[in-house]
């Protein structure tokens, strides 16, 4: 046990050191590991924790893209205040697909396409919204201060999308140690027996999706910020849910570190073959690797990679 | 309201429903089968456009003859992807059930990206813009084509599963995995070849509709999704409701240009698709399977 604290100790303060030797490109990669295992965390917390499956995960993190980016380029308030609207916002739609989908019994493939049918229709209407920005999206305004979310330097993306991710961890730790988190395991492992128990499945569930989305949504503010551009088919497009639901996936769901070994893993792989493969003319082939790296994983490795990492650091320990 | 076209679109509806209800019966025989839901149904149905497509620039068939061979280069890839994965995962849990052949489309979608490139396509097929008129709506040939031949494959089909004996294996494993392996039925088998023929609609499907639209790399998912319409709307796992409720969406959907734009008719299918999940689940046609 001291062994492992002492190995988080040492993955963070190389974590936190590490940018003096990384150029701007290795800082952006770094930035995409850290969003997209904090945005597997989100997923995580409803799907890996509960095993409600979520395919439509991109409408929470669009709502907090726009939401904020609407915000602060009309009435100019700070990304920092605006992802809790867009948190908010999306919670609150978290919760009407999560009573729709638990009160009606909608249960595996249906709940999944109910969480496809509500992303799409909302994709669709926000394209025929001209305040929105339509299909051709929004260009959002440079102006690089801490209180916009905006910055020169990779560096401070690098140090933001960190926070992030590490917040998320600890947030999603305490959550699994709570009598919350113990309760959404059971629902998870066998929804009847856990209700026989006298464990209100309805109300952890709610709970669950509510935090989901609320976290995907701050996922979608500083998506919005350091790309300085959305649409409704980056941000809230079916290719978004499917990316996101991949890294912890392959790490191992249900955990509150497969999301981020997920994202170590796989982020490096997508950024770096995608840049090397569009140069060559091969744009997709990168989705292809994935694809089958997927299939492969639920075949060989249903329980993800962190499972091994985890055999083989306890053998480590005990040597 | 002006009736002659509120007619058109009714026709129009109808005749594009009859490959919606195709598309549903393949997706439903899937789902009826094996238990699982075919998310790479869409990609499918865009590789069989670009056969089609590529036979039509490469030797200049029609494409309501490399209609045949569409579907059966898709029957041939559903039963390999049956065979080599989603054999082994019928017994998984949900959520690893539905990423495989998630990841399955994703890998058919970006092939098919890289072979043809992202732009649409839409070839000048020989009846593209021939019409005639019946009364005061003009008829579209390639669609009154599509339509029949679709009706066929889908009568074809019902007919197979009812009277052949691979059929009646298919319904046998269908209605119980284990009572028909005791019986003797070779049930990884019959799961190849159902999950073959679901794919050879798509197959089919792609090649009748290319006359009618242009085809991108990226339409798959709007494809997946009608199909989920249509079957939730017939019923998961029910032929015939598939059928019907192709039938009904299609008329939906072209009604419903009449109120919203005609990008946002998708809009009115996903309301649908909602609306009905929730008050009907097991669809508009009855019991369950």
């Amino acid at each position: 046990m001291r062994k492992t604290s002492l190995l988080f100790a040492i993955a963070m303060a190389i974590l936190m050191v590490l940018p003096a030797f990384l150029d701007k490109y290795l800082l952006g990669i770094f930035f995409m590991i850290f969003f997209y295992a904090y945005l597997g965390q989100a997923w995580n917390v409803l799907t890996g924790y509960t095993g409600h499956i979520s395919l439509g995960h991109s409408l929470y993190v669009g709502m907090g893209a726009y939401v904020s980016t609407f915000l602060a380029m009309k009435y100019g308030l700070s990304p920092w205040i605006g992802m809790w609207a867009g948190g908010i916002i999306a919670a609150i739609t978290g919760l009407v697909i999560g009573f729709l989908g638990f009160r009606f019994g909608l249960r595996g493939v249906y709940f999944v396409i109910l969480t496809i049918a509500f992303a799409e229709i909302t994709r669709l209407v926000v394209c025929h919204v001209p305040a929105l920005g339509g299909f051709a999206g929004i260009f959002l305004d440079f102006k690089p201060s801490f209180w916009n979310l905006q910055f020169r330097s990779n560096e401070s993306y690098y140090y933001v999308g960190l926070g992030f991710m590490v917040a998320s961890a600890l947030v999603v730790r305490a959550l699994e140690k709570s009598r919350i988190g113990k309760f959404m395991i059971a629902v998870r492992e066998d929804e009847t027996a856990a209700e026989a128990l006298g464990v209100n499945a309805f109300k952890y569930s709610m709970i669950a999706i509510a935090l989901s989305a609320f976290m995907s949504a701050l996922a979608g503010t500083l998506y919005a910020n350091y790309i300085f551009y959305i649409s409704p088919n980056t941000v809230m497009g079916m290719g978004l849910s499917i990316e996101l639901i991949l890294r912890p996936i392959v790490g191992g769901m249900g955990t509150v570190l497969g999301p981020i070994v997920g994202s170590f893993l796989l982020t490096p792989l997508s950024e770096i073959s995608r840049a090397y493969f569009a140069r060559g003319g091969l744009e997709g082939l990168h989705l292809i690797l994935y694809g089958v790296l997927a299939i492969l994983v639920v075949l060989f490795m249903r329980e993800g990679i962190l499972v091994y990492l985890e055999r083989f650091w306890r053998r480590f320990v005990r040597e | 309201m002006n009736y002659a076209l509120i007619l058109q679109l009714t026709v129009q509806g109808i005749l594009l429903g009859g490959i919606y209800g195709l598309i549903a019966v393949g997706l439903s025989l899937i789902f009826g089968v094996m238990g699982v839901v075919n998310f790479a149904h869409g990609p499918m149905i865009v590789l069989g456009m670009y056969i089609t497509y590529g036979i039509f620039v490469l030797a200049g068939l029609d494409p309501y003859v490399s209609c045949v061979i569409a579907s059966g280069a898709l029957f041939l890839l559903g039963y390999l992807i049956q065979a080599s994965i989603v054999n082994r995962i019928l017994d998984f849990p949900e959520a690893m059930q539905v990423l495989p052949l998630v990841a399955t489309g994703l890998i058919i979608e970006n092939s098919v990206l890289m072979a043809f490139g992202p732009d649409p396509r839409s070839p000048r097929t020989a009846l593209a813009l021939a019409s005639f008129n019946v009364g005061p709506i003009s008829v579209d040939v390639s669609r009154f084509i599509a339509f029949l031949l679709a009706l066929v494959m889908t009568g074809a089909i019902f007919i197979f599963l009812k009277k052949s004996d691979v059929g009646k294996r298919i319904r046998a494993a269908a209605d119980s995995r284990v009572g028909a392996a005791l019986v003797g039925i070779r049930v990884n088998k019959v799961n190849n070849f159902s999950f073959g023929l679901g794919a050879a609609t798509t197959g089919a499907a792609g090649a009748l509709l290319l006359p009618l639209m242009a085809t991108s790399p990226h339409l798959g998912h709007d494809f997946t999704l009608t199909a989920f319409v249509v079957v939730i709307l017939g019923g998961l796992g029910n032929l015939p409701g598939a059928l019907a409720g192709g039938l009904i969406l299609g008329v939906a959907e072209s009604l419903a240009t009449l109120f919203v734009p005609a990008t946002m008719k998708q809009v009115v299918s996903f309301a649908l698709l909602v609306g009905i999940m929730l008050v009907r689940p097991q669809g508009l046609f009855g019991g369950r399977r």
